[in-house]
């Protein structure tokens, strides 16, 4: 299938085929990367909604309050359903359309072809449907706020029974669905891709470590979506042929007998959801820590310490992943044998977790470290989402979780670990391949900028939920100070809430920066990184086709500061 | 770039549709689990074969195997570039799993009639979801079959060395919707 669609090398490109429907993996990348992006946007608007609510309960929205229909925000003031809507998709926004496709359909789109010397990924049509399948899944998404009944209102989790009752959920989950197809098309392609197209001596222990995180991210993605996509089904039938799968016998809603047969399983879907959704959580993670090695890597001028601990521990991440994920469970009723196995599988899995960061923090040691920005980012990554890994540490022990399970503890765990862990390592990311995507650099000074206010800005918010949680204030609160026992935290929700809007500003000099670069950024050679893997071996941007002749590859990825050599870094396609 | 010298000596095409039934694979064991969990859970679970019709049932399971052996015949055909013989097979193959829709379409009609659907109790909204999904993929197999047959008329394709590809990897998908149904058949009818 590859070849025909290459062939067109021929005729001219028009532009539609070129930045529209382009069956180029670096153009499909770019897309994914902007769009991406505006989600991650998106998202962080809804919240900063919500986080007015939760800092002044009951107070109108200033500035944005009057343009909502009266019904959503009536005289300003969020109402409590459109505040369960904003909640429900700030969380499914910010997971399924904007890091995993920042993570893997941006980056790995770019970056895994060029890394392992193929000239495109295995099927590039497949490729562009894959984003062509993610577009209109977000869009569909996003409408559904237009919709009678408004978006869905039951969380990014859906726990029935509500999650069957609350309207806008069909929506959600014909989009799901969508979604779940783009992501197992870019699967198969990723591992058809990393398995068939490496260039001639590119073995598997000389692929660089970001290459390793997108395999097992594919592999995890292509087995544990389709669960989801199997339970998304079942509810859906729950809300359109009125079964019964996840709805007991004689539900009362509203003190109306519910009239459908009952004889269903509510806690089936929070087992399948949990199945595709602790999996979905190293989806998250794995990517970016690739990233984070490939900088530290590059900037510390000296291996990676323990590359091959580093691999094993991410497959070894993969397999444990799918026999954790009752650890969201733990206070649904089960068995103490059965929350024991999951209490002791997540203590199993954090071995290798803790593995990982160990060896990054070791690559550090006796490094020349050059702080550029990305490497900023990248050094951020290490603390940042560590406290997030800890954190998680207590909700897996059953003893500690029973107290903090539904907390704002929760949020401030997670969001450790997927924003001022994940979304640093991307944006880090962005300022190190962004001369390889544009021939141009990033403008340094603005670089550091964003870089102290978004880290700053981001403990700002979530250290604040983690004293909330502990101080026993409940997740999905619509107003905290409606419980007695939250009104000695609320302060700290002024401070999140603060925070976030600081957040959101240091955010300006990163977009202008972005695009301002592309065209007046300093123009840079081909590696200006002065680094080892094949990503640099080819122009910036490189030509359709990537590499002028297949590259050969001697080494392996990190052979930072070799003895005896001119230089210090030493490139894959170096024979000599 | 599509040539069998790749590093795993397999193609591309083949490794996908291998990866993509892994896929399938999980959706289908989803299903089969939340079956296992739904009724050891129930409290009333009726037999299959006292309230679905079982005859019909053998009728398309002795259809679907053969569609496997016509298909299984159509791949050998093509492998000797025999088109005529290729286009043969492959409309039985086409033929066999119409009939198969046509039966299974019968067996809903019945239901439907006696006011029976997806919420009548969650062994019929089981039955329903399975088997309607399995029919969707059978649906997805016509039209991949199809698009073949259409395919091998015109000459260029037979000097195409990914045709057969193509046409392996439909056979190994069509398998697939057949072991489907050998689960599926006992699960709901027999059991
Ligand atoms: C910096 C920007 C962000 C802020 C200020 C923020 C803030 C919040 C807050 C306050 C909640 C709790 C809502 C409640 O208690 O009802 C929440 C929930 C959530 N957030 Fe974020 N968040 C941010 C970014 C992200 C990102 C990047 C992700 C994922 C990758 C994410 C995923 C979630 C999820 C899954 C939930 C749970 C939603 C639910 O209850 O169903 N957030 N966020
Ligand atoms: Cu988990």
């Amino acid at each position: 299938m590859a070849h025909d669609e290459h062939a067109h090398g021929g005729h001219e490109l028009s532009f539609m085929e070129r930045y529209v429907f382009s069956v180029d993996h670096k153009v499909i990348g770019l897309q994914y990367l902007i769009t991406s992006f505006i989600f991650l946007l998106v998202g962080f608007a809804l919240m900063g909604l919500m986080r007015w609510q939760l800092a002044f309960p009951g107070t109108p929205i200033p500035f944005f309050g009057g343009l909502f229909p009266s019904d959503l925000a009536p005289n300003g003031v969020m109402s409590g359903e459109f505040y369960n809507s904003l909640g429900a998709m700030h969380g499914t926004i910010m997971v399924f359309l904007g890091v995993v496709p920042l993570a893997v359909g941006a980056y790995g789109n770019y970056v895994l072809p060029l890394q392992i010397g193929a000239p495109d990924m295995a099927f590039p049509r497949m490729n562009m449907m894959s984003y062509w399948t993610y577009l209109p899944g977000g869009i569909l998404m996003l409408a559904s706020f237009l919709m009678p009944g408004g978006a869905a209102q039951s969380g990014w989790t859906s726990y029935p029974p509500l999650s069957i009752i609350n309207p806008g959920q069909t929506v959600w989950l014909l989009s799901m669905v969508i979604l779940i197809t783009s992501s197992l098309l870019g699967a198969i392609n990723f591992l058809v891709t990393t398995i068939n197209m490496r260039a001639p001596g590119m073995s598997l222990w000389r692929l660089p470590v970001f290459v390793w995180a997108q395999f097992v991210t594919s592999v995890l993605l292509l087995l544990a979506f389709p669960p989801l996509e199997a339970a998304s089904v079942l509810q859906l039938m729950d809300r359109v042929f009125h079964t019964s799968f996840y709805l007991p016998k004689d539900l009362v809603i509203l003190g109306q007998a519910y009239a459908g047969s009952g004889g269903g399983q509510p806690l089936l879907w929070q087992h399948l959801f949990w199945f595709l959704a602790h999996p979905e959580v190293y989806v998250l993670v794995l990517p970016p820590m690739g990233i984070v090695a490939e900088i530290i890597a590059n900037n510390t001028r000296k291996p990676l310490h323990g590359y091959k601990t580093m691999v094993f521990s991410m497959i070894a991440i993969g397999l444990m992943s799918f026999m954790v994920w009752a650890h969201h469970m733990f206070i649904s009723g089960m068995s103490a044998s059965l929350s024991n196995f999951f209490l002791v599988t997540t203590m199993i899995i954090s071995v290798p977790s803790v593995a990982l960061m160990t060896c990054l923090v070791f690559s550090l040691k006796g490094g020349s470290i050059r702080f550029n920005v990305p490497m900023l980012f990248a050094l951020a990554f290490i603390p940042l989402f560590a406290i997030g890994g800890l954190t998680g540490l207590p909700l897996g022990l059953t003893v500690t979780d029973i107290y903090l399970h539904d907390t704002y503890y929760v949020i401030g765990h997670f969001h450790f670990v997927v924003v001022s862990g994940s979304i640093i390592a991307l944006m880090g990311g962005t300022y190190y391949w962004f001369p390889k995507w544009y021939g141009r650099k990033m403008n340094d000074t603005l670089g550091r900028i964003h870089f102290w206010g978004t880290t700053t800005t981001m403990v700002g918010i979530f250290l604040p939920m983690l004293f909330m949680g502990l101080g026993g204030a409940s997740r999905r609160l619509y107003d905290p100070t409606a419980q007695l026992h939250n009104l000695p935290v609320q302060g700290w929700n002024v401070v999140a809430t603060y925070s976030a809007y600081l957040l959101a500003l240091f955010q300006i000099p990163f977009i202008y920066n972005f695009f301002n670069s592309m065209w007046n950024g300093e123009k840079t050679p081909e590696n200006p990184w002065q680094a080892t893997t094949l990503e640099w071996a080819c122009p910036s941007p490189p030509p359709h086709g990537n590499f002028e002749k297949t590259p050969t590859v001697y080494r392996g990825p990190y052979e930072y500061s070799v003895p005896g050599r001119k230089t210090d870094f030493w490139m894959q396609t170096d024979k000599n | 770039m599509n040539n069998p010298d790749t590093h795993s000596g397999v193609t591309n095409a083949k490794l996908g549709v291998w990866l993509f039934l892994a896929s399938e694979i999980m959706l289908f064991a989803t299903l089969f689990t939340s079956y296992i969990v739904l009724r050891m859970a129930s409290t009333s679970w009726p037999w299959g074969w006292d309230v679905l019709n079982v005859p019909l049932a053998t009728l398309n399971t002795v259809i679907l195997i053969s569609s496997s052996v016509t298909i299984v015949m159509a791949y050998a055909k093509a492998y000797d570039k025999d088109k005529a013989g290729f286009q043969k097979w492959m409309a039985a193959t086409i033929l066999l799993s119409l009939g198969f829709l046509v039966v299974k379409a019968f067996e809903y009609g019945a239901e439907f009639k006696l006011g029976i659907g997806p919420h009548t109790s969650v062994f019929y909204a089981i039955y329903f979801t399975m088997t309607g999904l399995h029919g969707i993929h059978i649906l997805g197999g016509i039209a991949v079959n199809a698009g073949l047959l259409y395919m091998s008329s015109v000459d260029e394709h037979w000097a195409n060395p990914l045709f057969l590809g193509r046409v392996e990897g439909a056979g190994l998908y069509w398998h697939f919707v057949d072991i489907v149904w050998i689960f599926l058949f006992p699960a709901l009818y027999l059991l």
